[in-house]
């Protein structure tokens, strides 16, 4: 019984971390699949969501909620400033010089955040209060209730698009193939903007949600990205469910193998997970294997 | 032939006015501290308090009519780049002692150059391997974690509780507590059930809990720095762990109670005096440096003088004593740090001998509670 109940804690934390990692996860997929790069920056979106939310708090002293907003508008205008700036000037750049960019967006981001709001450590108030629920005889935080929330609303949400608007569309269109796509009369450098800006609002909407539990400083966003992108390399850089649920096995495996195992492996875990999927499957788990036509 | 020469000469020339200026020159101390970077906490106001001690004895004349001239360089917490300050502030800006580094890596780094070069190190991190064995030119001013682990069991004792639960950093802080809490546990007749880790980043250590309250441990002890202790203090407070949570002095600033909020509440830590200066009683040999460094910080910063600002505070103090002394070179120095005794400074009551270059007794330790978001004495 001890047991029964200790482990599912241990599932109810992981899909709560979990949950995190698979919004991180479709964040960067997003961008990888109408452009083609990975976003090592996806990590600063979040931590920016977070800090910004507190700034918006305790500087501007706004609401909780026109916090939340000035965050993510402002996140996102940096995703569109970083476009625009380092991203599209850059016609004809190769996939990987792209990537050195965001790393080094990423750390441009972090040294700016870090001068200008400081290095401490900070907290967000939870949205609605700390008390803890029972779930069958395992205990979870109001908090993680929001994340849960928000994180099933940008799935459904993120599906709708994707399947049934005609920027949606287009966008899908691009990741398929950008030259067919401008061929149909799709703006391709609209779309890619367009990702990046979805891509960067839902990264902050993540470190919102997750700075109460979590708390926030200008370094959190190293670790959190990387863990969204193990979360989109298990679900192939799909941006649909298979990296929900990369995400979630992920936060699962983590958790458990903490608590089960040794929790001196926990991060070993979610990086051997990595390796193995991207040496045995590196089209991912669930996405069967695309045969090239020649 | 004859270009070699006046070149010789010129730089003759340049060596014994550099002499000349040396002698008109005021007493250089080094001080390297990790202003930012993952030490940021600690290096921050280390490197503030050793600043504005500087500016008060050179406001007021300086030690015996010399003036000290601070030359401070932040290692970032990186042990290459310590040791590469290290040897420019002992090789270019002739410093005759080095205050700091703040962390026991970047110590443990620069011990050989220091070493080599005979110059006088006063670090300010923990880590009690930077005395022991007991090194001639390194001395240490934080108290090492043994005495803070023994504070801890020796409260257990009394308490008549013997079974605790570990949950420590996977960082050089938490390894070092780790070690301690192990190496002393059988001596105060402490059984320690379990021995978990999290990363110096996590965000979630429900998991690591949700194992020890399934034990019947006593009292679990926590071994880190912000923020991990804080995200555990949050995380045993929703799984409604009842058992006492312990602390390290790691966390021993207003900022943990800050970012644990109400679950900060009754937890109990190990911590030098500063934090309950006032709450000492009148006789204590510490209450008047501690209450002086109090409001010279607050005067010169408009913030709380803190416990690891406090390392720097001894760590210059005590050579500006061994200057006052007639020491203003290096070896005269190190001799005179060596011959310390009863020095009341903010970490405790330093007294080095030549077998003991940490000086510190467990007495430099204070246990407190958190209660209605301040600290109380333990009694």
């Amino acid at each position: 019984m001890e047991l029964l109940n200790e482990t599912t804690q241990y599932v109810i934390s992981g899909t709560a971390t979990g949950a995190i990692y698979a919004l991180i996860g479709l964040s960067f997929a997003i961008i990888f699949n109408s452009t083609g790069i990975i976003n090592f920056a996806q990590g600063e979106f979040v931590m920016l969501g977070g800090v910004l939310t507190i700034v918006g708090i305790n500087t501007l002293q706004l609401p909780t909620l026109a916090a939340v907003v000035f965050a993510v508008i402002g996140t996102t205008a940096v995703g569109l400033l970083f476009e625009r700036l380092a991203i599209r000037p850059l016609k004809n750049a190769t996939p990987l010089s792209l990537v050195i960019i965001t790393i080094g967006a990423s750390i441009l981001i972090r040294g700016v955040v870090m001068l200008t709001f400081g290095k401490d450590t900070k907290v967000l108030p939870a949205f609605s209060g700390n008390t803890p629920i029972e779930v069958v005889g395992a205990t979870l935080l109001p908090q993680h209730i929001w994340i849960f929330a928000v994180t099933l609303l940008v799935i459904v949400g993120s599906r709708l698009f994707f399947n049934h608007t005609i920027t949606g569309k287009a966008m899908r269109a691009c990741s398929f193939n950008r030259r067919a796509a401008n061929l149909v009369g799709i703006s391709v450098d609209r779309m890619v903007l367009l990702s990046f800006v979805i891509s960067s609002g839902l990264g902050a909407l993540a470190g919102v949600i997750i700075a109460p539990l979590t708390m926030t400083a200008y370094d959190v966003g190293v670790m959190l990205g990387l863990k969204g992108f193990c979360a989109a390399i298990m679900g192939g850089m799909g941006s649909g469910l298979g990296t929900v649920l990369g995400g979630l096995i992920l936060g699962i495996l983590e958790s458990l193998g903490a608590g089960l195992i040794s929790s001196g492996y926990k991060d070993a875990i979610s990086f051997l997970i990595l390796l193995l999927i991207l040496f045995v499957r590196p089209q991912g788990l669930f996405k069967k294997g695309e045969t090239e036509r020649v | 032939m004859k270009k070699l020469l006046t070149s010789a000469f010129a730089g003759c020339c340049l060596l014994s006015l550099a002499t000349a200026a040396l002698a008109a020159a005021p007493i250089k101390i080094g001080a390297l501290f990790s202003v930012t970077g993952p030490a940021s906490f600690l290096g921050e106001p280390e490197r503030n308090t050793a600043q504005m001690v500087v500016d008060e004895i050179n406001k007021a004349g300086g030690v015996k009519g010399h003036k000290i001239e601070l030359i401070a360089y932040d290692t970032t917490g990186d042990a290459t780049k310590a040791v590469q300050l290290a040897n420019r502030l002992i090789k270019d800006d002739h410093v005759v002692a080095i205050i700091g580094p703040s962390t026991t890596g970047d110590t443990m780094a620069i011990i050989p150059i220091v070493e080599k070069a005979n110059i006088p190190l006063v670090s300010c991190a923990a880590g009690s391997k930077i005395t022991d064995p007991v090194k001639k030119w390194v001395f240490k001013t934080a108290q090492n974690d043994g005495l803070a682990v023994a504070r801890i069991y020796e409260q257990l004792k009394k308490e008549k509780k013997t079974k605790v639960a570990l949950l420590t950093v996977s960082d050089a802080f938490g390894s070092s507590g780790r070690e301690q809490l192990k190496a002393h546990a059988a001596q105060f007749g402490i059984e320690i059930l379990s021995d978990d880790t999290y990363g110096p980043k996590d965000t979630d250590m429900t998991a690591q809990l949700t194992k020890i309250r399934g034990l019947k441990a006593q009292a679990v002890i926590c071994w880190g720095t912000n923020p991990g202790p804080a995200v555990v203090a949050r995380n045993a407070k929703q799984l409604g762990l009842t058992v006492p949570l312990y602390m390290s002095h790691g966390v021993s600033s207003k900022k943990f109670i800050d970012l644990a909020g109400e679950a900060a509440e009754g937890i109990r830590l190990p911590t030098g005096k500063v934090l309950v200066a006032n709450l000492l009683p009148k006789n204590d040999k510490q209450k008047a440096s501690l209450q002086a460094y109090i409001r010279d910080y607050q005067n010169h910063y408009h913030a709380e003088g803190d416990h690891f600002g406090g390392h720097a505070w001894d760590a210059i103090n005590l050579i500006r004593h061994a200057i006052e002394k007639g020491a203003d070179n290096p070896v005269a120095i190190r001799n005179q740090l060596e011959a310390t005794r009863g020095f009341a400074g903010i970490g405790g009551i330093f007294s080095y001998s030549p077998a003991d270059h940490a000086g510190l007794t467990k007495d430099a330790f204070v246990l407190v509670q958190v209660k209605g978001k301040g600290w109380t004495l333990v009694k």
